[in-house]
């Protein structure tokens, strides 16, 4: 047993030598690298915010009854079927209608093409459950219905993220989904997340509606705050432009008011409808309503078909620029919430990776110290192994392009403490059946053996640990599993492979020699 | 040798004493949870006037009207860290404290680390470390329980129980905050105090094999002290290790890192003084290993 064949020899020399290529090109120039990976280092260590947006799905919900509402009375008058009392309650729409029509009528809400409740494919349901007693209806939104409103506003609203985010030009953000009424936005480097927070918080539906007097306008009316929150008007519900008529944004320099504003330019349609609103609306004020509430309501002078106006309302030059984004990037389609913030600062950053450092050195000096003196010669090779391991455990991490967090640098610094028990329990073993057996050899081969159940299963239960750390951990605690989780492999391939190799080597020059261990 | 056995019966008192004082105090004192676990603003934060101190801040604070918070000082001297239990995840929450604090202080603060947790996160990131944990012993019983006999398995999920309750109630006694690290390092615990008794098991089932003279009352004393070198080394070096992180790795990790500690060192004990009484108890015998070996 105790014969490494050549080619096994060269073999794990390589091997040991690609991984600790690639450990070191973490310290080289990336310009002048010819490997061009390297460990991504986590939020918490280059610095950065992480921000978990949660999607308010309630007003789009509401919005989704009121269409349903105004399709179910336009179809129940366009089939002259007598409706009473068709109204939203509790999340529900209901109505009643003559007995007679039932059939039809439910028929028309089953039917798979129905164009009011609409049938998924994928789930086997509807939009709506349609529940009917006597001749009254309950619909209400099904589950898959729910789901699917859910999922829509949850894409809708990541591609609106994502276009603020890159407005605003931070390096490399992650933005993904998170369940399905969640979004990550991960923001590397950005050290003060409060321009970003205030952009994701705001809405930004924009309509251009008329100021009126007149409470029995036929598209009803409600009373809307200034921003300023000093002073209210009545406002049609008519909406007369909105945000998706924008074709751009962008702050301007008024040079007869000094005064900044936000220049709009429409589309072909926008710019129609504003042209006639304007024409039939000289003297009128227009309020331009921004999430609910009224940015300013100026007088219309004179009709405006060039498609381009101006937004003014008390603006900085940094409010007016916000606002100009936001109305490029579009409304979302809900409310998004921050429910989650963590943001470290570049400086805390490097402090968290100065400190890990000099940690790892210090703890791996003292596990090469204690080797040393307990087991002079075999603390050799398992310092070697250690050392060599810690190669390996970088150089798959580089490999990877995995993420290094500090929790994460602690698992490596724990490795390190650990790593050396597979080694001492062969040698252990080694050492007590030297007491039995004079052949040093045999001795040898046999402690390999018998310490083999015993290194494996030590080594699956720290590995059950990260597996299930991984699955139910979260951010920087994943980063500490994965490098527990690599760090068995290494452990395990350098003991077996580089220790097994120096140690058999040792053992033969010195196969006469009494005291072995 | 050392007779290790001459002493369960003492060692498990004290053992009993010491969970049964653990569950009476995650009882009735309870353990501190941090930001992460029970919601609210955590703000690390760095003065460059050498003034500030903790009270300074501390009236600072109270004037903002932020119900209950937390102001101690953290590693350096200018450092310190404030945890305010409101939930408040406005977008400029944080940016009011800042304004406040400079025109009530004057100066300049670095706002080196903000986390700001939502009372529904919070929840769900307890429960699912509450999951993990389960989740994780669970697991350690399923493994231990195909490659022993149950009465292995028991023995050592008695060992893992008592570690980690036994740590919790530390933290719990010194009001050490218990963050998601900390389920970290309880879930490395579980692994490393299995470890460590899986070592040492193993060479039971060996010795069950090899003597058949012997009771297993004797038994669990020789295998303990055969592989005795082993579990103090691997002991020491993993000790050694943590001891430098908690000492050198920054603030951020002390807890952490103390958690690691405490589970070491009673992992070490437990898998001696938990681990084997129990299949003493138990009755184990070489009969025990026959039925696994005949099937």
């Amino acid at each position: 047993m105790l014969y490494f064949s050549k080619l096994r020899i060269t073999l794990v020399f390589f091997v040991t030598l690609f991984f600790i290529y690639f450990a070191l090109s973490n310290f080289q120039d990336p310009e002048n690298s010819f490997i061009s990976k390297r460990i991504n280092l986590g939020l918490d260590l280059q610095g950065g915010s992480y921000l978990l947006l949660e999607i308010d799905n309630e007003p789009v919900e509401i919005q989704k009854l009121q269409n349903t509402t105004t399709d179910i009375r336009n179809f129940l008058k366009s089939k002259k079927i007598n409706f009473n009392d068709l109204r939203i309650q509790d999340k529900t729409i209901v109505f009643t209608i003559p007995i007679m029509d039932v059939g039809s009528v439910e028929a028309f809400f089953l039917d798979k093409e129905s164009e009011i409740n609409p049938y998924y494919n994928q789930y086997k349901s509807h939009q709506f459950d349609v529940i009917i007693e006597d001749s009254k209806f309950t619909l209400s939104l099904s589950k898959y219905g729910l789901i699917e409103i859910k999922t829509s506003s949850q894409d809708q609203a990541l591609e609106i993220v994502r276009r603020r985010v890159d407005e605003v030009g931070t390096n490399e953000p992650n933005i993904i989904k998170r369940g399905n009424n969640r979004i990550l936005v991960e923001l590397p480097g950005l050290d003060d997340p409060m321009r970003i927070k205030s952009l994701l918080g705001k809405t930004a539906n924009l309509t251009f509606r008329f100021v009126t007097q007149n409470k029995n306008d036929t598209f009803g009316t409600e009373m809307l705050q200034f921003e300023d929150g000093m002073s209210e008007a009545m406002v049609s519900k008519r909406i007369i432009l909105n945000g998706e008529n924008l074709l751009d944004a962008q702050p301007q320099m008024n040079n007869q008011t000094n005064e900044t504003v936000v220049s709009f330019t429409l589309d072909r349609v926008g710019a129609k409808r504003f042209g006639k609103a304007t024409s039939t609306g000289v003297g009128k004020q227009l309020a331009i309503v921004l999430d609910g509430k009224i940015v300013s309501a100026p007088t219309i002078q004179s009709v405006i078909a060039s498609g381009n106006g101006q937004i003014s309302g008390n603006f900085t030059f940094q409010s007016a620029t916000d606002l100009a984004l936001l109305l490029r990037s579009g409304a979302l389609p809900a409310p998004l919430n921050i429910i989650e913030e963590r943001t470290v600062g570049p400086d805390l950053g490097q402090d968290s990776i100065n400190a890990g450092v000099i940690a790892l050195m210090i703890g791996f000096l003292l596990v090469i110290i204690f080797m040393f003196f307990k087991y002079k010669i075999f603390g050799l090779i398992a310092n070697i192994t250690l050392l060599v391991n810690l190669f390996f455990l970088v150089g798959i991490l580089t490999l990877f392009e995995a993420t290094l967090t500090l929790p994460g640098i602690a698992g490596i610094i724990l490795t390190v403490g650990m790593a050396v028990d597979a080694n001492v329990l062969i040698f252990e073993r080694i050492k007590e059946e030297c007491k039995k057996e004079k052949n040093n050899i045999i001795a040898f081969d046999t402690g390999y053996v018998k310490s083999k159940t015993a290194i494996i299963d030590a080594n699956i239960t720290t590995l059950i640990a990260a597996v299930i750390l991984f699955f139910m951990g979260s951010g920087p605690v994943k980063g500490f599993s994965v490098t527990l989780a690599v760090g068995i492999f290494t452990t395990l391939f350098s003991v077996y492979f580089i220790a097994r190799m120096l140690t058999g080597l040792y053992v033969v020059r010195n196969k006469e020699k009494t005291k072995l261990i | 040798m050392i007779n290790f056995n001459k002493f369960y019966k003492l060692f498990n008192l004290i053992s009993l004493g010491l969970v049964v004082a653990s569950i009476l105090l995650l009882f009735f004192k309870g353990l501190n949870f941090g930001v992460d676990f029970k919601g609210g603003t955590l703000i690390e934060l760095r003065s460059n006037d050498k003034n500030i101190n903790v009270t300074s801040l501390r009236q600072s604070f109270s004037q903002m009207n932020l119900g209950d918070f937390n102001v101690k000082k953290f590693g350096n001297e200018n450092d310190f860290l404030i945890k305010i239990e409101k939930k408040d995840t406005s977008a400029n929450a944080i940016e009011v404290i800042k304004k406040d604090l400079i025109s009530s202080l004057g100066g300049s603060f670095n706002f080196r680390r903000v986390e700001n947790v939502g009372p529904k996160v919070s929840s769900e990131l307890l429960k699912s470390g509450i999951i993990a944990i389960a989740l994780s012993l669970a697991a350690m019983l399923f493994y231990i329980w195909i490659r022993f006999e149950w009465q292995f398995s028991l023995g050592a999920i008695l060992a893992l129980f008592h570690d980690v309750i036994i740590t919790l109630g530390l933290f719990s006694l010194f009001s050490l905050e218990i963050n998601l690290s900390i389920v970290a390092a309880v879930l490395t615990i579980v692994g490393y105090s299995m470890n460590d008794t899986v070592v040492i098991y193993d060479r039971v089932r060996e010795n069950l094999r090899k003597f058949s003279d012997i009771k297993i009352y004797e038994l669990t004393n020789i295998s303990i002290n055969e592989t005795l070198s082993r579990t103090i080394i691997t002991s020491a070096t993993t000790l050694l290790a943590l001891v430098s992180i908690y000492l050198f790795g920054g603030e951020i990790l002390k807890g952490f890192s103390l958690a690691m500690i405490m589970g070491v060192v009673f992992g070490t004990y437990s898998s001696i003084y938990i681990a084997n009484p129990i299949l003493v108890k138990l009755r184990v015998s070489q009969k025990t290993i026959l039925t696994e070996d005949t099937e």
